[in-house]
């Protein structure tokens, strides 16, 4: 295969992601025989774009709180203070991966109501364990000899951090981030069963019409993000594990 | 002596300190959909037990706030979860009014917070102990038959969640048997395909980029999506192939989520399959071939056992992760647990969205315990072995 094609193959998806978006009514020819009985080909009860930016805020809020809180949480069982966290923290994470989505979300209705919130309590939980996870590997499989040298050049605990064990783990945790953001982007999309605005609504709408078209034009549209987010992210690893002369996983 | 305070300890006493004084130990309405009105420890329980509740709760935080031995710890927090437990039930009895039968009692946010911190302080002394798989496996079942005894002896049946059982009762195991056949049977299939579809592309390079890429945009789709989107070849299949229908297949129900479920167990399946044989030491391999083995008994008598425990762990992601989505099946008529929560979502009554939710999460967390067990036990074998 040459160099150029999966950079050319993303480039056309984008366009055509952008494109579907933008102006679906160019595509409708195409969905059109996915449909019965005259039935709306586009979703027609609220426009596209504005639901997939709604989705995709939903999902970077998720993630940016599951990454602010799991890194923070990693660094902490990981210093000497939090050393007895540890265990513990690994088992939680464990246990909190059981918990099934549809199960958070049904569950957080009553806390908060219908809505956004539960989606991102929902996407939240289920952001922070890979993080989390990737967090700890990263932090706790830094060379030794690195880390002591470090020591020895007399930096404190706090420059340690900052300057060599965060820097070395950041494609590991970007790892972690990335598998969360592709987690959420499908999860959000669960949201809508309790009325959270994101390209469910248009997956939903198709599943109680009983109308394709409306199932295939959202589900291709998150698989679409999912995919390239997931490109992307994998590139920024890449570049970060480059410079750090770690490999990324 | 001084005394040396326990860190996970201060912050299990401060959150049990919170739900056993602040937060409302049940919730009492007048029927299932009113909104309830919270009730304390000491409102919800006859005078003498509630004292003896908080007198309980006190004294467990307290041995979790000081370091004191594992076995103190141990014993301090399963007494206090089995109290909590017991209680829970005698507080349903004691708040409903006599021969109301509209009346709902449920565990409110004290009882859940109680229920966390000294799980939290079980799980920690648990994780402390480091016991062996096999140990693992019997403390889960000691719970799931403390569990059954406390749920046939009836003594929760008079909080919410067991009236909304006790209304549903026959489609509850029906809709539970369905759960379990989706979520083991689409993993088998995904074993009986993905295992040698693993070994081709172990053994085929070219195949392997082209087959993980696949099963990985598979991956992307949203679940709810791909459920609806095999609902039109399936419906297909049904009206066109011979015999499809009167195998059970149709357009709606359980036939779309069996095939979602069984194309989202391929990913793990197939790529822990290829990982664990790559990962079998080229020594071993060359061993195998110096003795003049066939390639079909290398594969099942050194490459196979050799990447066992990886291709179990692929297992296990996707047992877990099908115990979930499963759930997802009831939006297109697939049945399962998902049922009571879709209900529960749509009339508000959050009882029934536990009464699917609950029994979903713990299926989830035996699964997880159980096949955690069986993977450390075949790589410990394996490390033994291979030592």
């Amino acid at each position: 295969m040459k160099a150029w094609l999966p950079s050319l193959l993303r480039l056309a998806l984008v366009v055509l992601l952008v494109a579907f978006v933008t102006n679906p009514g160019w595509f409708e020819p195409l969905l059109k025989p996915l449909t019965e009985n005259n039935a709306p080909v586009i979703y027609n009860q609220g426009s596209l774009l504005t639901l997939t930016l709604l989705h995709l805020r939903t999902v970077l809020i998720a993630t940016v709180a599951a990454t602010i809180v799991a890194v923070a949480l990693a660094i902490l069982v990981t210093r000497p203070a939090g050393a007895e966290f540890l265990p513990l923290s690994r088992s939680l994470v464990n246990i909190g991966q059981t918990f099934p989505p549809v199960a958070v979300l049904a569950l957080a209705v009553p806390a908060v109501g219908f809505g956004e919130k539960p989606t991102l309590i929902a996407l939240f939980l289920y952001g922070l364990l890979p993080i989390f996870e990737n967090a700890l590997t990263g932090l706790t499989t830094l060379p030794a000899n690195v880390v002591e040298a470090a020591r020895g050049a007399g930096m404190t605990g706090w420059q340690r951090l900052t300057k060599v064990e965060l820097p070395l783990s950041a494609p590991i945790i970007l790892g972690g981030i990335r598998l969360s953001v592709v987690i959420s982007l499908a999860t959000a999309t669960i949201g809508s069963t309790v009325a959270a605005k994101t390209l469910g609504e248009v997956i939903i709408a198709g599943l109680l019409s009983n109308n394709l078209a409306f199932i295939l034009q959202g589900g291709l549209i998150v698989a679409a993000l999912a995919v390239l987010i997931y490109d992307g992210l994998s590139a920024i690893e890449r570049y970060t594990a480059r410079r750090m002369g770690r490999e990324a996983e | 002596m001084n005394i040396r305070f326990d860190k996970l300890g201060v912050v299990i006493a401060a959150i049990v300190a919170y739900a056993a004084f602040a937060a409302p130990f049940a919730t009492f309405r007048a029927n299932r959909i009113v909104p309830g009105q919270a009730r304390s420890i000491l409102e919800a329980l006859p005078a003498t037990t509630g004292t003896l509740l908080l007198a309980i709760v006190v004294a467990a935080a307290l041995i979790a706030l000081f370091r004191t031995p594992l076995v103190l710890r141990l014993a301090a927090s399963v007494v206090a979860l089995a109290a909590i437990a017991l209680l829970i039930g005698v507080a349903g009895t004691f708040l409903t009014p006599a021969g109301n039968t509209f009346a709902r009692v449920s565990p409110a946010s004290g009882f859940w917070i109680l229920i966390f911190a000294f799980t939290l302080l079980l799980a920690d002394v648990l994780t402390r102990l480091n016991l062996s798989p096999l140990a693992r496996v019997g403390v889960l079942v000691v719970a799931a038959l403390a569990i059954g005894l406390l749920l046939i002896s009836g003594s929760w049946d008079n909080l919410s969640i067991l009236k909304e059982y006790a209304n549903r009762a026959d489609s509850f195991w029906a809709e539970g048997s369905k759960h379990v056949t989706l979520a083991l049977g689409s993993l088998l299939a995904a074993v009986v395909i993905g295992l040698p579809l693993g070994i081709l592309c172990h053994r085929v390079e070219r195949l392997r980029a082209g087959v993980l890429n696949v099963l990985n945009i598979i991956q992307t789709i949203p679940s709810i999506a791909l459920f609806g989107l095999l609902i039109a070849p399936l419906g297909w299949v049904a009206t066109h192939v011979p015999g499809a229908a009167a195998l059970g297949i149709r357009g709606i129900g359980t036939a779309p989520a069996f095939v979602a479920l069984f194309l989202y167990s391929l990913l793990p399946v197939v790529a822990n399959t290829v990982v664990g044989l790559a990962g079998v030491p080229r020594a071993a391999n060359d061993a195998a071939r110096g003795m003049g083995m066939t390639d079909r008994q290398r594969l099942f008598g050194v490459e196979f056992p050799l990447a066992f425990p990886v291709i179990l762990t692929g297992i296990r992601i996707v047992l877990v992760q099908n115990i979930g989505l499963a759930t997802i099946a009831a939006l297109i008529g697939g049945g399962g647990f998902g049922v009571f929560v879709f209900q529960g979502v749509g009339q508000t009554a959050m009882d029934l969205v536990l009464l699917g939710a609950v029994p979903t999460v713990a299926l989830a967390f035996a699964a997880a315990i159980i096949l955690d067990a069986v993977i450390e036990m075949t790589a410990t074998k394996r490390r033994v072995e291979t030592a």
